[in-house]
């Protein structure tokens, strides 16, 4: 008993802030927050003491001026007597879009590219291996630049299409690929009553889900039938009908036309207009996000075990059902986390639009409308902010759609 | 996440203004070297010879300051910009001067913080189009597609131009001056538009400049001149005063053939002796040495010189003096009076 250490009444040491493990961690994190504090007070002061010596304030009321400029690809109407705030939506709609092109298009060129690298056929799983490595070795901004040049030098411009004897000509009456772009046959609605096209393509967009709804539990009741019978029903006109009626009778309700592109002077009008710079730029990220996204998809499916493959192969199923039902649904769980960054990649990568003259969000908000407004800081902020958001939007939808395919544990 | 992304933001900021506000003329007399932001490359106005040596009307301008703020027209730092990053880099103190055929702006003037420190060009905004287009006036150009430099006030004229004309265009917004070259001589756009001097300068470069006009109608004001920033003044009167020097040098007859004559010995014009430091403290004044004002005029002769050499009649850009005349002969230059 004499042995009793720890005698009472010593008392708190300051040494013991450092040299007691019960206190150390928390010494350093305080340390840490005071300096991390005392770095952001030096930013904001040196920021307010450098913006003061510019005679400059910080002032976002810039974003209701009237903008002065012109933006080709718009997606809401906007001319040059639109706001400063009005020309960033009509960037940030556009990084949007190439970001939802780029990635729909990046996926499918990744799965295709990656299960087709594990192919056995040695001339596909070569010709993959080149693809790949060729696109993720080489910087994006010269894939980008590149397209681009190829389609504003190698393609016809409009004036080719002109006369009696033009030297280009369009594809089948409607598409017409010129050095500004590809001109493509756009839907409208001629109808009284559907006027506005947005509302139109919800009310087709509706129907389209109700169809699939009912074409799968149209397969469900087949399934049911089959598992009780053993035949399965023959539905496949059943879903057809269920698929194109109902879209069909409504675009003949709403007086659907084809509005075809023709050459109107300068250049062609009419139809939908993809403009040079959008094809360079999506096909530009999703050609390289698409070689990192193949190296992903191989590196899961090659993380299956082998069994399963063997023991489908055993069950008498065929390779292609073996990829479908069996290997890929194991794949996935390790696919998504990594391909949530290559999405976040890809749409942070689109900032490289002002290459091609792309007006993205960095090209009018964090182009032109700081440069004729001088609002900097503001500019950059609200930019960060938005690439944050967007990004942060992104991997929280991945993330619940990770959560669906992750392995349950029971 | 997000207070990482705040503290770089207020990081670039912070440091991208530390330099600002300083005295200039004693950082670049440390210096050695003047920083001086020019263009990415127009011949004649700003562009490396075969050489790698920058020359241009606009070049001269640097060179000139240089000349009388270190001596020596050659220790310039060129910075080439873009019309979209011109003036964060001179905001930022990263350049001393802009000399970047840019337009004196009321916004630019005041809201922008940056002081013009004259006009050496004054220009207007033109289209260029190719001959076979058989266009012969801007208002035919209903649909065209556009090349235009963005960040520029181009593009804010044009938006007025077709706008109050009520007809449409497409825009092609290109960064610099050889991409809308490229575009345009692709034909993938219609027509290219900045102003007549540029278009000038472009044209002369290409490989057959007679199958391209350069439309009649100039749309807009378009005076060029170089620029420092705004709240230090001392800096701005030595580059306003050094570019005046070279335009009195040409009003009074003095050529960098004879100004080591007219300078070594004071004449009977007190007003050309103040400028050539015979008489009186005007370098004083600035801070500068006394023969300032020569060995501004030494680098690359007057302003008519200059002029002559780099862009005039007699080079492949074949602009004539116009409005850039010497008042006395009609056109707007005036230098206030060296006193």
């Amino acid at each position: 008993m004499t042995t009793m250490t720890d005698p009472p009444g010593q008392g708190f040491r300051l040494s013991q802030l450092i040299y007691d493990t019960r206190y150390r961690s928390l010494t350093i994190q305080v340390v840490a927050m005071i300096l991390l504090m005392l770095l952001v007070s030096w930013l904001v002061a040196n920021t307010v003491t450098n913006l003061h010596a510019l005679g400059k304030d910080f002032d976002f009321g810039f974003l209701t001026q009237p903008s002065g400029y012109d933006i080709n690809q718009r997606l809401i109407a906007y001319d040059s007597q639109s706001t400063h705030g009005r020309a960033a939506v009509v960037g940030i709609l556009n990084t949007l879009l190439v970001a939802v092109l780029g990635c729909a298009l990046a996926t499918v060129l990744g799965v295709v590219a990656g299960v087709l690298r594990l192919s056995n056929n040695w001339l596909v799983s070569r010709l993959m291996a080149v693809y790949v490595e060729g696109f993720r070795n080489v910087p994006l901004l010269l894939w980008i630049v590149l397209i681009f040049a190829l389609m504003s030098e190698s393609t016809p411009a409009p004036s080719a299409f002109r006369g009696d004897t033009p030297s280009a000509s369009m594809l089948l009456d409607g598409v017409a690929v010129t050095n500004r772009g590809i001109y493509i046959p756009a839907i409208h609605f001629g109808a009284p009553f559907f006027d506005n096209g947005l509302y139109n393509w919800l009310i087709v967009l509706i129907a389209f889900a109700a169809s699939v709804f009912a074409v799968k539990r149209l397969s469900r009741w087949a399934a049911v039938k089959q598992e009780a019978t053993g035949d399965r029903p023959t539905t496949w006109y059943l879903t057809l009908g269920i698929l194109v009626l109902p879209v069909a009778i409504l675009f003949a309700l709403m007086g659907a036309f084809l509005d075809l592109p023709s050459l109107q002077g300068f250049n062609f009008q009419g139809g939908i207009h993809l403009r040079g710079s959008l094809i360079a730029l999506w096909l530009a990220l999703s050609l390289y996000t698409g070689a990192f996204i193949a190296e992903i998809v191989r590196g899961g499916i090659l993380a299956v075990s082998k069994g399963q493959s063997e023991a489908a192969f055993a069950l008498g199923l065929r390779p292609g059902t073996t990829m479908k039902l069996v290997v890929l649904p194991q794949a996935l769980r390790v696919i998504i986390p990594p391909l949530i960054s290559q999405f976040l990649n890809l749409t942070k990568n689109s900032s490289l639009a002002i290459a091609v003259g792309y007006m993205d969000a960095r090209s009018t908000l964090g182009g032109i409308t700081i440069n004729q407004t001088g609002r900097e800081l503001e500019g950059m902020l609200l930019l960060g902010l938005f690439y944050l958001v967007l990004s942060l939007v992104i991997s929280g939808a991945m993330n619940v759609y990770n959560t669906s395919v992750k392995l349950k544990e029971r | 996440m997000k207070n990482t992304v705040l503290l770089g933001a207020l990081t670039v900021a912070g440091l991208a203004a530390g330099t600002a506000g300083a005295a200039t003329l004693d950082d670049v007399k440390a210096r050695g070297t003047l920083n001086c932001g020019v263009s990415t490359g127009l011949t004649g106005f700003s562009a490396p010879d075969a050489n790698g040596v920058w020359q241009g009307f606009d070049v001269a301008v640097c060179r000139a300051v240089a000349a009388a703020v270190l001596g020596d027209p050659m220790a310039v730092n060129f910075v080439p910009t873009t019309g979209q990053t011109r003036f964060t880099a001179l905001a930022s103190g990263e350049i001393d001067i802009l000399a970047r055929n840019t337009t004196w702006t009321f916004s630019r003037d005041v809201d922008l913080k940056f002081e013009f420190v004259g006009v050496n060009y004054y220009d207007g905004q033109g289209f260029m189009v190719p001959k076979a287009l058989g266009v012969s006036s801007a208002k035919e150009l209903d649909g065209a597609t556009v090349c235009i430099q963005t960040g520029t006030t181009t593009e804010l004229n044009l938006a007025d131009f077709f706008r109050v004309n009520n007809i449409n265009y497409e825009p092609v917004p290109i960064e610099t001056n050889a991409e809308a070259q490229q575009q345009y001589l692709a034909g993938a756009c219609d027509v290219y538009t900045t102003d007549a001097s540029g278009l000038a300068s472009t044209r002369a470069s290409f490989e057959a400049p007679t199958d391209h006009v350069i439309l009649p109608e100039i749309i807009s004001k378009e005076p060029l001149g170089p620029l420092v920033r705004h709240g230090d003044s001392e800096w701005g009167d030595v580059v306003r005063w050094s570019f005046n020097a070279l335009v009195a040098a040409e009003e009074y007859g003095v050529t960098s053939a004879n100004i080591e004559e007219l300078s070594a010995s004071a004449g009977d014009n007190p007003e050309l002796n103040r400028l050539l430091g015979a008489e009186g403290e005007l370098g004083a004044m600035l801070g500068l040495e006394p023969d300032w004002a020569k060995k501004a005029i030494m680098a690359n002769g007057n302003y008519g010189e200059i002029f002559e050499k780099t862009i005039g009649e007699k080079t492949p850009i074949g602009l004539s003096r116009g409005l850039n005349a010497q008042w006395t002969e009609g056109g707007l230059l005036y230098s206030p009076p060296f006193r």
